[in-house]
């Protein structure tokens, strides 16, 4: 079922002499966990700002065609209700988090919302636990590490109990270990709960093993979108420049030298599998 | 060109993040220091150009002691890029960003303009000579902040995670322009996180984990070593991955880079499938 459909949507940002996207024709699936790449300045972030209404509601200029999340027309609807069915975590940590405590942090959107005393707790309790950061909750946000903030970052949308969640580069300050816990934080959300995950990546390498559907954008227009094995393995995705994972280019240098192999894979565990076979049968 | 001996630092809020480094670093190395968040990496460098001092220990900057010299005479040799542009950056125009420091230095009008002119151009920013910082993208605020530390030339360039929120143009422009850097001579200092990035620079790394040096030698020695990743947070390339998961089949385990892997899985594999 689409969650979220877009026809023909063109975007310009106020002041601005260009479209920052042009005719985005997409649909987003129910539980799909997506991955938006491309060069920067493509339009990934300001597509992805359409998703919850920050476009037109906040940035105003001139919006164009249909933006629908769950068949309601988002441009029909304020962002505070908006916020409840579609999160956003930004890239860098510091600039979403402000309070005094973790829990607070995390308790502040649901205030907003004026839930009761006791749904807040419970939600709180089950964000942290989500994210597995129980044990900061008394902490101050601006004394933990990057990653840690950026789990917590996680957990005050998670805890609007939102239907999608993007993210905007959301490991890019973070150590390779700490970014891949993140992917397996937002992995869990999007397998357990069914969550549709909207993550916005360069670094291909570490995530794209989560997806199952990847979106590439160039000049505000979609140019590849499908499954992540066929959009990475394709042509155009390497002359746009966006840096397919290094095991999916690897397969491309061995069909220029000519062995073909089946279909090329997105990690190392696909690459060693299929090279198992490949040895194996011999 | 920077020694480092026995250097110890603690933050005044208790946090140890340095517990006894040693290192030297000659000139005209390229160095990438490695490790997981909170290792103690910026801390190290910004002991490089003085901004911080040991609380125990040494550092020598071109056999100078930095306890004993000015952070404005350091900042003369060893150019810093900080991992967030924005602390950075300050001034109305890219032109006047650039300028600032030069002026600082004491340099002649002419050569400012001239230097101007020249940093401008080398990273592409020709075009937002008149243009404040912040109206520029994170990608270009990076290489404005890179622009207004080449300008002075100083002998050192230590970059702080010059990577993040470049895509993978920009990296590889990156990549290409530090590389020349350091062919014509210049020592360059990486601190970064990016195994990609590294696995196809190629540079000496030095590994830390919990405020110490854990590991020091050539990028392949390094991050094939699964053991010493996983101490420093850190996960081995793809391509090292591969290699490491098909050991048994009698490939090497030392593969980073991926037109390496190419040369050799094509070597290994036209002897088994027949193309």
């Amino acid at each position: 079922m689409p969650i979220i459909e877009v026809k023909n949507l063109t975007y310009t940002y106020p002041g601005g002499t260009q479209p920052a996207i042009k005719n985005v024709l997409l649909t987003i699936e129910k539980g799909d966990f997506v991955i938006f790449t491309g060069p920067s300045g493509c339009g990934k972030t300001t597509l992805c700002r359409c998703f919850n209404g920050l476009i037109p509601h906040f940035y105003a200029g001139k919006l164009e065609g249909e933006l629908t999340f769950a068949r309601l027309d988002v441009t029909e609807h304020p962002i505070y209700e908006m916020a409840c069915h579609v999160g956003l975590v930004f890239q860098n940590p510091e600039n979403q988090l402000f309070a005094l405590s973790v829990e607070k942090d995390v308790a502040f959107g649901l205030e907003n919302l004026g839930l009761p005393r006791d749904e807040m707790r419970k939600r709180v309790d089950w964000a942290l636990q989500m994210t597995g950061i129980e044990e900061l909750r008394e902490r101050a946000p601006h004394e933990l590490s990057g990653g840690q903030q950026q789990r917590v970052a996680i957990a005050c949308v998670l805890a609007m109990q939102p239907e999608v969640m993007v993210l905007d580069e959301p490991t890019s300050f973070l150590d390779p270990l700490g970014a891949e816990k993140i992917f397996e934080v937002i992995s869990e959300l999007n397998k357990r709960l069914g969550i549709t995950v909207i993550l916005i990546e360069h670094r291909l390498d570490l995530a794209s093993k989560y997806a199952n559907h990847v979106v590439i954008m160039d000049h505000g227009t979609i140019v590849l979108d499908g499954k992540p094995q066929e959009v990475f393995d394709s042509e155009s995705a390497r002359l746009i420049g966006v840096g397919i994972p290094k095991a999916t280019r690897l397969w491309q240098m061995l069909r220029q030298n000519g062995i073909r192999l089946d279909r090329a894979p997105v990690n190392s565990e696909e690459a060693i599998q299929l090279l198992r076979g490949v040895l194996k049968r011999d | 060109m920077i020694e480092v001996k026995g250097a110890h630092f603690t933050y005044p809020t208790g946090v140890e993040a340095l517990k006894g480094v040693s290192l030297a670093i000659r000139e005209g190395e390229f160095v990438a220091i490695m490790g997981s968040n909170g290792a103690g990496k910026t801390t190290l460098v910004k002991h490089f150009n003085g901004l911080l001092k040991p609380a125990k220990g040494e550092v020598f900057v071109d056999e100078v002691n930095t306890r004993s010299v000015s952070i404005a005479s350091l900042a003369r040799k060893v150019g810093f890029v900080f991992q967030n542009p924005d602390h950075q950056l300050f001034c109305e125009t890219a032109e006047e960003e650039i300028a600032y420091a030069l002026k600082n230095f004491g340099f002649e009008e002419e050569a400012v303009k001239t230097r101007v002119t020249w940093a401008l151009n080398l990273l592409g920013l020709t075009q937002y000579r008149q243009t404040s910082p912040f109206m520029l993208s994170g990608g270009e605020r990076k290489r404005l902040a890179l622009a207004s530390v080449l300008a002075w030339d100083p002998k050192v360039v230590v970059l702080d995670e010059p990577t993040i929120g470049q895509d993978y143009e920009q990296k590889e422009k990156l990549r290409q322009f530090i590389v020349q850097l350091n062919t014509q001579g210049k020592t360059v200092i990486v601190v970064t996180h990016d195994v990609e990035f590294v696995a196809d620079c190629g540079p000496r790394v030095v590994l830390m984990a919990e405020g110490k040096i854990v590991a020091d030698g050539d990028a392949k020695e390094i991050l094939t070593n699964k053991e010493l990743a996983f101490k420093a947070s850190i996960v081995p390339p793809q391509i090292t991955q591969i290699f490491l998961g098909l050991a048994d089949f009698g490939l090497p385990t030392d593969v980073i880079n991926v037109h390496e892997a190419g040369k050799i899985l094509f070597d290994f594999l036209k002897e088994e499938v027949k193309p």
